[in-house]
C-alpha cells in the first residue's frame, strides 16, 4: 500500500532549525511541514506589516528556507508551512528570492490567501466570544483571520506547488492536505479525515511528540535532548499512521510521548473541531512497534460544522513589570515587606491599575500560595510585580516603583529589572465557511 | 504515594482553558488513577488557580484521562499577568496529588 512520509520541521516560530535539516537530509521524507503560528502571532505580524508592507511573515522564514530549500528541491521534498503569517504573498516572494540566491533553477511556490477577514468583520455585525461587538474595538482592532481548512492547500499541491505557504490555517491541515492530495481522499471521508487530522495533531508541535517537553529525571528520562530529532509521520492510503524519527537523533518516540501529545490542547477527545472534520480521538490505540516507532490507529471523524473559527487580534492594554531579588536569612520576610511597600506606593502615587499581581518567584509565583504552603521556605526569592494599565506611560511607573526599592526598600535587594509592553490579545468568533474565499497565487522560477 | 509515582502529565492551553492529560505508566494502574483522581479532587487541588469548572474525559484504552479546567489561565494566555501565562507548569502540579488508599 502506498505510504507517505511527512516530517515536522518546526513546532513554533522560534523552534530549532537543525532538526528540520536532519529530516530533509536523512528522513527519507516526501513532505516537510513547518507549523509556526501561535494564537496571537498573526496579530503581531500584522503590526510588523503595518510598519513595512514587505514584512508580516515569519521572522525565521529566510533562515529556514536557506537551511532546507536546496536539499528539499534536490530530493523532491515538498514544503507546507504557515510561515506566511500576515503576509503569505510577501513570504512567497521571499522564498523565490532565497531559491534564486541558492541557484535553484525550478521551483513553484504557492501562497494561500483569504484567511484575512478583517474587512468582512469591520463591515459586519459580529459578536466575539466575550459577547462584545467586534467593531467596538475600533482602532484597537488589528487583525482577524479565519482558520482555513485543507482544501486550498490540496488545490495548490494538485497544481504542482513545491512549496505551499499560508497564513492562518488549522494546524493539522498542514499534514492533512498532503494526505488528501496523495491518496485522493474525499472531503467527506470522515474516518480518513479524522485519522489524517490525528497525524497532523501529533506532528504539529514537532519535537513535543518525539521526546521534547517530556523528560522528568528519575521518572521519565530522555536521551540527548540537545540533539532532539523531530518526528516523521508515516501514513498509508487507508489512514494507518506510524510516528518515528531519524535513527541516531536524540529524543524518544514511545506510546507515552505520543499519548501526552495526543491530548495536548485537546478538550473533548471525541470532538476535536477543525474546519475539515470533527475528529474523534476517543478510541485511539497505540502500539510500540520497535525503538522510536509507534503505530497509532482508531481515530475517526464526523461532518464539520460549516463554520470557521476566526482569531481576532487587538490592542488590549499595557503591562508594566518590575523584579528584584532577596537572598539569605530573612529573604522571604524582606521580599514580603518589599511587596507591601510597592503596593502602598501604588496607592500613594495613584498609578491607575486595572489589575495587579505580586509574585515571590521561588515561593508562590507559579502555582500560588496554597500549593506552595506545605513546602520549606527558600533561601532566595525574587519579587515580581506586574500590573495592567491603559497607557505605556502608566505601565512604566510599575517597574520604576520596584526599581526604587534599591534605595527606599528593605535591606539587600539586588538585581532589579523593569519592563513595559503593549499587550496584543486575542478573541475569537465564528463565520460561515461559505463566506470565506481562499485564493492561490503562484511564484515560479 | 503520589500520583507522580504511577502517572505522567502534560498541560495544554487554549484561551482561558488549561487542559491536563494524566497518563498511567502501566495500564494496570489506570483503574486506580480513575478512582482516585476525580474532577472534584483536581478542582480542589487547583482551588487557588482554577476559577471555573473542571471536566474529566476518560480514555481507558490509552490508560489516560484529560482534565479540562475552565478559567485557569488568568483570563487568557494572551493577556494574563502570570509569569507562566500558558500554565505549562500546571502539568507538574497535578502529579503532587496524594494517592489516598483510605479513599479507595
Amino acid at each position: 500500500m502506498k505510504q507517505i512520509r511527512i516530517g515536522a520541521g518546526a513546532g513554533y516560530s522560534g523552534d530549532r532549525i537543525e532538526p528540520a535539516v536532519e529530516l530533509a537530509e536523512k528522513g527519507d521524507i516526501d513532505y516537510l511541514i513547518f507549523e509556526c503560528l501561535a494564537e496571537r502571532t498573526i496579530a503581531l505580524a500584522q503590526q510588523a506589516r503595518m510598519n513595512d508592507p514587505a514584512l508580516g511573515y515569519d521572522p525565521l522564514l529566510e533562515q529556514r528556507m536557506l537551511a532546507v530549500l536546496r536539499t528539499c528541491s534536490e530530493k523532491g521534498i515538498r514544503i507546507v508551512t504557515n510561515m506566511g503569517a500576515a503576509n503569505p504573498l510577501a513570504a512567497a516572494a521571499k522564498i523565490r528570492q532565497v531559491a534564486q540566491s541558492l541557484g535553484l533553477h525550478k521551483l513553484k511556490i504557492a501562497a494561500i490567501t483569504g484567511d484575512d477577514v478583517l474587512d468582512r468583520l469591520r463591515a459586519g455585525d459580529y459578536l466575539d466570544d466575550t459577547g462584545a461587538n467586534v467593531n467596538d474595538l475600533g482602532e484597537r482592532l488589528l487583525s482577524a483571520n479565519a482558520y482555513l481548512g485543507a482544501q486550498p492547500l490540496v488545490e495548490a499541491l494538485a497544481q504542482g506547488a513545491d512549496v505551499v505557504v499560508t497564513g492562518r490555517v488549522a494546524d493539522p491541515a498542514l499534514v492533512l492536505a498532503p494526505l488528501i492530495h496523495e491518496f485522493g481522499w474525499a472531503m467527506d471521508d470522515w474516518e480518513r479525515l479524522g485519522q489524517g487530522t490525528l497525524a497532523g495533531h501529533l506532528l504539529e508541535c514537532a519535537g513535543q511528540v518525539s521526546g521534547g517537553y517530556f523528560a522528568d529525571p528519575g521518572y521519565k528520562d530522555v536521551a540527548n535532548l540537545a540533539r532532539l530529532g523531530f518526528p516523521i509521520g508515516v501514513v498509508s492510503a487507508d489512514g494507518a499512521l506510524e510516528i518515528t524519527k531519524v535513527a541516531g537523533s536524540g529524543g524518544a518516540v514511545t506510546t507515552a510521548t505520543c499519548t501526552e501529545q495526543l491530548l495536548y490542547e485537546i478538550h473533548d477527545p471525541a470532538a476535536y473541531l477543525t474546519p475539515d472534520v470533527v475528529a474523534d480521538f476517543s478510541n485511539v490505540s497505540m502500539t510500540q512497534l520497535g525503538p522510536d516507532r509507534v503505530a497509532v490507529r482508531g481515530a475517526t471523524g464526523h461532518p464539520n460544522s460549516g463554520m470557521l473559527k476566526v482569531s481576532i487580534g487587538y490592542i488590549d492594554s499595557y503591562v508594566g513589570e518590575g523584579q528584584i531579588s532577596y537572598a539569605g536569612p530573612g529573604a522571604v520576610a524582606r521580599a514580603r515587606l518589599a511587596q507591601e511597600i510597592v503596593a502602598e506606593r501604588f496607592r500613594i502615587t495613584g498609578v491607575p491599575l486595572d489589575e495587579v499581581r505580586f509574585d515571590l518567584i521561588g515561593l508562590n509565583a507559579i502555582h500560588g500560595e496554597a500549593l506552595a504552603a506545605s513546602h520549606p521556605e527558600p533561601y532566595e526569592v525574587r519579587l515580581r510585580v506586574a500590573g495592567r494599565t491603559a497607557t505605556m506611560a502608566q505601565a512604566l511607573r510599575i517597574g520604576n516603583e520596584v526599581e526604587a526599592l534599591y534605595t527606599c526598600g528593605p535591606a539587600g535587594g539586588g538585581g532589579a529589572t523593569k519592563a513595559a509592553r503593549q499587550v496584543v490579545a486575542v478573541r475569537s468568533t465564528l463565520v460561515p465557511a461559505a463566506d470565506v474565499c481562499a485564493a492561490i497565487h503562484f511564484e515560479e522560477i | 504515594m503520589k500520583v507522580r509515582d504511577i502517572a505522567h502529565a502534560r498541560a495544554g492551553d487554549k484561551g482561558d482553558i488549561s487542559n491536563l492529560s494524566l497518563v498511567a505508566y502501566r495500564i494496570e494502574d489506570y483503574a486506580l488513577l480513575e478512582r482516585q483522581v476525580t474532577a472534584a479532587r483536581v478542582r480542589a487541588h487547583f482551588a487557588g488557580i482554577v476559577r471555573g469548572e473542571v471536566e474529566r474525559f476518560l480514555l481507558p484504552g490509552l490508560g489516560a484521562m484529560n482534565f479540562v479546567m475552565h478559567g485557569a489561565l488568568g483570563g487568557g494566555v494572551t493577556r494574563s499577568l502570570a509569569l507562566d501565562a500558558h500554565g505549562k507548569s500546571l502539568g507538574s502540579a497535578i502529579l503532587d496529588i496524594d494517592i489516598d488508599f483510605a479513599l479507595d
